[in-house]
């Protein structure tokens, strides 16, 4: 495992190897494990890492946060620690306080719209909305008939709840709000809007599936060292050398490109085009690692890696199932592009080469 | 245990900045001049000897190195930026890049001091050429099977025997090569071989052209018949080359150049599908900036990483491996995309023909400087499998 950069993120991976370790979650399906595993991160303060203290968090840095996630994406955890973050964060943008318990954020992709009707009530349907089954409070983004955003701390009693399971089979359901009225709501900061939330979910995706990469690279290359075929490890061929050494590239370029865009966005002072770019990028880039990287795992294992016996799923189905969260690869790869068209052939290096 | 790969979100220090403008001012009066043409990768005339003088005047080569030798003591990440800004904008770099790159940093290392004093400040001011003789008619990845022999000799050494695929050699002033001076032993394969300091246009070489697909004659057969090198051109230690071969390789490897030897196609497909791309064109465009932009943030971080002492060898192969396959790729990709560019398209003609220089070109990306099989093995060795 990479060291961690800070006592917060030493703290969590101290939790996951407890309470998370694949194998014995992977035996659990009653899923005895998640009650006390959310219980030591919450006595630990993380999931409400991104809310100021005055907000009832605990007031980490957005970077702690982020070595936070990776750490999470490393043990491919099945609890809404992710989403109970961001919206946390959300939340925090508007200084509304964070209640206890899990939460996730509404909507959770940028084609979804949740409006603020004049009578102050939220209408909208939001799809694939991670753990909003498992989630009491939902923090919701809106905006109203003049485009102007507020931030809602809601109860999530209050909402229909359609259950769907994404890849990994974690809760990605579908949530409508019909003239729901918000516990709390206040105007979004100037300038704030959904592509922020969706930038920061998609970075937060990108950190979890470079650190399922970690993971998968990891466990790949121990099999590879312990399985025997034709009186020798399957390590020892080079057809088998040269497919792990592509998962390392994959694994590194998705580690690279989420860890530039967490850091990107941990020391932005404008939300300019520069971090639009390590922003997407992250995302583009660590889903298609996530296809080609987690391919090249299953390879090495052969049959074993396709067994539910076997803890390879669950980081090589979640991170294709973090794909589609906070908009795909492929949506937001047309929004670069439209974005690169715009500023014109003569600003393309200029923007790759600024920072 | 599987090491950890490291890739630092390095930012590049506020005087990159500053001497970011500096070098694309200057490259902008060069192509204002005439000196060369950013659109057109696919000259055939890419020595230009007053170029290389006017980037050493600028302080732009040995940027790293110590002052006394001509050096300017900066660091890695500004000459990265130099190195990046250079390579986009297609500038002529062939007669110092490899000199400033790799042959400055062994003489650095290896070579006595009267050589540093009288070399390294020439590479500095742009005036010498370098090449590098590796590979053999019967030797190439293979670098501990060359059998090019070093004979003892009064004062020095006989070289007999042929390189080839030796880049520049016909324009190089010098070639740092690597010659047999004993048998490989049984216990030690790569035993035998000694680092040299070839001083080219003398007696006993000769340059022979080999022409490439491109149409260029860039590479080249070295056959040395008797060739004399004095002892003190000996670089590091007798039948020990191939402890010194290795250090270097990160720098070598890691560099903007290899990810960004075909980026002029994007640039131009950028420009043909116009401000209002459609939905495929957008697609297509953001995933290769996307790739790009990440090929970038690794290789500066492992510049970074070097910087601050650190030896990412494995993490630099890796920058390697797949940086030149998304070079290698980004051509073909280039030309999907180009195929629903509008005919009206005013820099179509432009594409069109650096599309079939890129496409050419490709093919070496993923061997030149340790192919892509070697790299992997390297990479395989790093993550405890060989």
């Amino acid at each position: 495992m990479a060291e961690s950069d800070n006592i917060v993120a030493e703290t969590a991976e101290k939790i996951f190897a407890d309470l998370a370790d694949a194998q014995t979650i992977n035996r659990d399906n009653k899923g005895a494990w998640k009650a006390p595993l959310w219980q030591a991160l919450t006595e630990a303060g993380l999931p409400l890492s991104w809310v100021p203290e005055d907000c009832g968090g605990s007031g980490a840095s957005l970077a702690e946060g982020f070595s936070v996630l990776s750490a999470a994406g490393r043990f491919a955890v099945a609890v809404p620690l992710a989403e109970t973050m961001l919206a946390g964060w959300l939340l925090a943008q508007a200084r509304i306080a964070s209640p206890d318990g899990e939460m996730t954020v509404v909507p959770a992709s940028p084609k979804d719209r949740i409006t603020v009707n004049a009578d102050g009530s939220l209408s909208g349907r939001a799809r694939g909305v991670p753990f909003a089954k498992a989630a009491k409070r939902f923090a919701v983004l809106a905006s109203d008939a003049k485009g102007n955003f507020s931030i809602a701390l809601v109860d999530a009693g209050k909402c229909r709840i359609e259950t769907g399971l994404n890849l990994g089979g974690d809760n990605s359901d579908t949530v409508t709000l019909d003239q729901v009225q918000p516990l709390t709501i206040k105007p979004a900061p100037q300038g704030f809007d959904q592509t922020r939330l969706m930038l920061m979910g998609g970075v937060a995706r990108s950190l979890q599936i470079a650190g399922a990469l970690e993971s998968m690279l990891e466990i790949s290359v121990r099999y590879s060292n312990e399985r025997v075929a034709f009186e020798k490890k399957i390590s020892k061929f080079q057809a088998v050398q040269h497919n792990l050494a592509r998962l390392a590239g994959e694994s590194a370029a998705a580690l690279a490109a989420a860890t530039s865009a967490a850091d990107a966005i941990a020391n932005a002072t404008t939300f300019n085009d520069e971090v639009f770019l390590e922003a997407v990028a992250a995302k583009i880039r660590c889903a298609e690692a996530a296809e080609k990287g987690g391919a090249i795992a299953h390879q090495v294992h052969g049959a074993i890696g396709f067994t539910i016996e076997h803890i390879l799923h669950r980081y090589s189905l979640r991170a294709l199932a973090w794909r589609d969260d906070f908009g795909s690869e492929s949506y937001w790869a047309v929004e670069l592009g439209k974005l690169v068209a715009a500023r014109g052939a003569d600003e393309l290096w200029p923007l790759v080469a600024s920072r | 245990m599987t090491a950890a790969l490291r890739f630092d979100p390095i930012r590049l220090p506020s005087e990159c900045e500053q001497l970011r403008k500096e070098v694309r001012a200057f490259l902008a009066e060069e192509i204002a001049a005439g000196t060369f043409d950013p659109h057109k990768p696919n000259r055939e005339d890419t020595d230009v000897p007053e170029f290389s003088r006017k980037v050493g005047a600028r302080g732009w080569l040995g940027m790293t190195w110590p002052k006394k030798y001509g050096g300017h003591e900066r660091s890695f990440l500004e000459r990265y930026v130099v190195t990046e800004e250079m390579r986009v904008a297609n500038a002529p770099t062939r007669r110092f890049f490899v000199a400033d790159r790799q042959s400055g940093p062994v003489l650095l290392k290896y070579a006595p001091e009267n050589i540093k004093m009288d070399i390294l400040p020439r590479i500095c001011r742009g005036e010498v050429c370098f090449a590098i003789g590796m590979s053999e008619p019967n030797s190439g990845s293979d670098l501990f099977a060359a059998k090019t022999r070093a004979t003892k000799t009064d004062g020095g050494y006989l070289i007999n025997g042929t390189k080839i695929w030796t880049s520049s050699a016909h324009i190089a002033d010098y070639m740092i090569a690597i010659f047999r001076t004993s048998p490989p032993t049984k216990e030690n394969r790569r035993h035998g071989l000694t680092q040299f300091l070839v001083k080219m246009k003398q007696p006993g070489i000769q340059v022979n052209p080999i022409g490439q697909i491109t149409g260029q004659y860039e590479f080249n057969e070295v056959v040395f018949t008797d060739h004399f090198i004095p002892d003190d051109h000996v670089l590091g230690e007798i039948d020990g080359a191939w402890k010194q071969a290795t250090s270097e390789l990160a720098y070598e490897r890691s560099g903007p150049e290899r990810f960004l030897e075909t980026y002029y196609v994007l640039t131009e497909l950028v420009r043909a599908v116009g401000k209002n791309p459609d939905t495929r064109s957008a697609e297509g465009i953001g995933r290769l900036v996307a790739q790009v932009h990440t090929m970038r943030r690794m290789s500066v971080s492992v510049a970074g990483m070097l910087q601050a002492g650190k030896e990412p060898v494995v993490e630099a192969s890796i920058v390697k491996d797949i940086g030149t396959v998304w070079e290698q790729q980004l051509p073909h990709r280039v030309r999907d995309l180009a195929a629903f560019v509008e005919e009206t398209a005013t820099n179509r003609e432009t594409l069109e023909k650096q599309l079939d220089f890129a496409i050419k070109t490709a093919p070496k990306l993923t061997i030149q400087g340790g192919t892509t099989e070697v790299l992997r093995g390297i990479i395989a060795r790093g993550l405890g499998l060989r």
